[in-house]
């Protein structure tokens, strides 16, 4: 399949999108959306050499990749609305109490 | 004619994708991300994948995304002129921009090896992708599989626990 650079170019250029917004936002919930941005990079990165290779694995390891986001998620959306409630912000700027 | 459609579909994935870290507002982010997973669902149709186009649609785009939705929305903070850092976006950029350049860099260079795998396209087109797929994961992944239902369970606990009033 000639075109599976572009593929991998595309996947590319959304995984760098999604670390400028993880590097330059301060708001919890925009970064958290970043990640899941990664995430989908690297699943399509995953499907079109699965489909490159005429091999399953890829397909299914994005299945996997797929829970375990579901998981952070509810998991990591939980960890917000609990931190909200006691710092009445999600500005990561504001959790600095393991700073040094 | 697929190469037009492939770039269209890129165009409004990547900006979309850029719509999600400069807008300021974000439910504007969420929704510029709901766009940019149904652009990969349609990349994942054209590679001959229609399962995980359906996944990613029903899981990412539904379930993933209105969690998401649903926070912000119970959170409801406005938005704060703060002004912006300049020089911590600035050295973001460059961080990405090498991120890049390096995969780039690496697909150009390396060459994928050659197509060895039984599962050709004519092959997914005759038994049906959803089929192979579940064989697969029902025979060779069978233990990853299990342990990911401990995951989920162990995220249900989690986030349950972290719900509560009173740690």
């Amino acid at each position: 399949m000639e075109n599976l650079n572009s593929y991998l170019i595309v996947s590319a250029i959304l995984f760098s999108i999604g670390t400028i917004g993880v590097l330059s936002r301060k708001n919890a919930i925009v970064i958290f959306m970043c990640i899941e941005l990664m995430l989908n990079a690297v699943n399509l990165t995953f499907v079109a050499l699965s489909r490159h290779l005429g091999n399953l694995d890829g397909q299914v390891f994005v299945f996997f990749v797929m829970t375990v986001a579901a998981a952070e998620a509810a998991v990591g959306l939980a960890l917000m609305i609990a931190f909200y409630n006691n710092k009445e912000s999600i500005d990561v700027e504001d959790v600095n109490l393991m700073k040094w | 004619m697929e190469t037009l459609f492939f770039l269209i579909i890129s165009l409004v994935a990547i900006v979309s994708a850029i719509m999600v870290i400069s807008c300021k507002n974000p439910i504007n982010s969420a929704l510029s991300l709901i766009l940019t997973f149904f652009c990969l669902a349609t990349y994942y149709v054209m590679l001959d994948a229609p399962f995980m186009a359906a996944v990613q649609v029903m899981v990412y785009a539904g379930a993933i995304m209105v969690l998401i939705v649903f926070t912000i929305m119970l959170l409801n903070i406005r938005v704060n002129a703060t002004q912006k850092h300049a020089h911590k976006v600035a050295l973001s950029c460059i961080i990405g921009f090498a991120t890049l350049i390096n995969a780039a860099f690496i697909v150009f260079k390396s060459r994928a090896a050659v197509p060895a795998g039984p599962y050709t396209s004519n092959v997914i087109k005759q038994v049906g992708h959803t089929e192979l797929i579940g064989k697969e994961m029902f025979t060779t992944f069978l233990l990853p599989f299990e342990i990911t239902s401990i995951l989920l369970l162990v995220a249900i606990v989690g986030a349950v626990i972290l719900a509560k009033k009173k740690l």
